[in-house]
């Protein structure tokens, strides 16, 4: 067992702001698909690597050793994971599945308490109206035999024009045809892998919505007629009253909906293809290389401590046939095999 | 028009029914067309209303010579949903799941909101 044991657990760190940087720098859909496919990858690796390190603390006790036929005397000298260390990783796994089946729970529960509501109203096509006069909408995914709905209140289609409820349909839809739910979900149980990739949620949600925002603005053909449904929309929920303030331009602390108009406002013309950007932006590219440096390290040197400890394990299984007098029908096993 | 022609059924049933709920009124099959800017064409509108009407999703009534049409709400249906929009709204869907359309506006946000919509609306301000 080799110090590479740790990478995994350390990469987030660097890769986590790395991949948030890169996000910005993509077009949304490029953006959410880095975003999740770093968080589900990094969370394999790091739970790859808790699980080494609580098989390699824990093959030092006796017991444990001899129930796995080996000799913990010999996985003692071979490795330098303290036991302590193997009972913590033992320990911070066990938490991690805990959190992961009930982030998975909570997640059913909402979509099926959702899906129950949606069921008692009628619709008619993809569309659910909520006979509610609260402004609100959002995409309800279908579940095994059940289409995904656009589930919409009655105040909120009262607020919006014709061409912006057509937006609004037009946005829903792309969220639900391009399963944006399956990229939150593998996120949010990624995150209970590795707490640092939680940070990836918030970036995730803004550019799926501006994925769905681009999708929308296609299908009606008119960006600043989405741009409008959008700002409108997000006005009409917003229970504040207006208050006459200065004009502001979007700071650090802007919140995603005047991010996403004012996205859908600026970008009339085709901007260039995202990787000929990535090429003229040189610390672009130093952050895009930093972040697939990062992952193949931790994919590197998961594999490593994989290979190191099995071939410690199997010293040590050798160490035990050797003792009982079994060693050459060992060898000859391991090379038939 | 040849553009609505080619949307699946569904995507047009859900537009006319989106529309009879932004109304305030029971709506005719030519108020209908008019309140979708005139995409679709009256016959188009006629059929998808009628079959709205055949599935129970829409009533109607007299209206002169033509009927109007108003979405069906059951009293305890409308309840139910009342009570199930409030538990969501507390925060009840709190793995954030259901991609919404839009999220809370802080009160700076909002005003840079309407600054921007604002400027966009200005004349001659093509973006």
């Amino acid at each position: 067992m080799t110090w590479a044991v740790w990478a995994p657990l350390l990469a987030p760190l660097l890769a986590v702001p790395s991949a948030r940087r890169l996000a910005d720098i993509l077009p949304p859909r490029a953006a959410a698909l880095l975003l999740a496919s770093t968080a589900t990858l990094l969370a394999l690796l790091s739970a790859g690597a808790l699980a080494m390190l609580t098989a390699a603390g824990l093959l030092r006790l006796p017991l444990i050793a001899g129930l796995a036929h080996m000799s913990a005397a010999d996985m003692r000298r071979s490795t330098p994971v303290v036991l302590p260390i193997g009972a913590l990783a033992a320990l911070t796994l066990a938490v991690a599945a805990v959190a992961l089946l009930r982030t998975a729970q909570r997640h059913r529960r909402d979509l099926l308490r959702a899906t129950d509501t949606a069921e008692r109203h009628g619709g008619a096509g993809d569309l659910t109206v909520l006979p509610d006069p609260g402004a609100d909408a959002y995409a309800l995914p279908g579940l095994p035999g059940r289409p995904g709905r656009v589930v919409v209140t009655a105040g909120m289609l009262r607020r919006l024009d014709a061409r912006e409820r057509e937006v609004l349909l037009a946005h829903e839809r792309a969220h639900l045809k391009c399963r944006h739910h399956v990229l939150i979900i593998l996120t949010d149980l990624a995150s209970c892998l590795h707490p640092a990739l939680r940070l990836l949620r918030t970036p995730l949600t803004f550019h799926l919505e501006r994925w769905a925002d681009e999708s929308a603005a296609r299908a009606v053909g008119d960006r600043k007629l989405t741009a409008r449904a959008v700002g409108r929309a997000a006005l009409a929920a917003s229970a504040a009253p207006a208050l006459p303030r200065p004009a502001m331009a979007l700071a650090a602390s802007t919140g995603p909906v005047p991010r996403r108009v004012a996205a859908l406002l600026a970008a009339e013309q085709p901007r260039p293809h995202w990787s000929s950007r990535l090429r003229t932006t040189r610390p672009a590219a130093a952050v895009a290389a930093l972040l697939t440096a990062c992952v193949l390290a931790s994919g590197v040197c998961a594999l490593e401590a994989a290979t190191d400890l099995h071939a410690n394990i199997e010293s040590a299984q050798g160490a035990v046939l050797a003792h009982d007098g079994h060693w050459h029908v060992h060898h000859d096993e391991h090379f038939t095999a | 028009m040849t553009d609505a022609a080619r949307r699946p059924a569904g995507e047009l049933e859900a537009e006319v029914l989106a529309a009879l709920w932004a109304a305030h009124a029971p709506l005719t099959p030519p108020q209908v067309q008019q309140s979708l800017g005139g995409t679709l064409a009256r016959t188009t509108v006629a059929t998808i209303l009628a079959r709205l009407h055949d599935k129970g999703t829409v009533i109607r009534s007299r209206s002169g010579r033509a009927y109007a049409y108003t979405p069906a709400v059951e009293d305890e249906a409308a309840l139910a949903a009342r009570r199930m929009h409030t538990e969501l709204e507390k925060g009840d869907d709190r793995s954030g799941v259901l991609a919404r359309f839009v999220s809370r506006l802080s009160p700076d946000d909002e005003q840079l909101l309407r600054g921007l919509l604002a400027r966009a609306e200005e004349p001659g301000s093509r973006p």
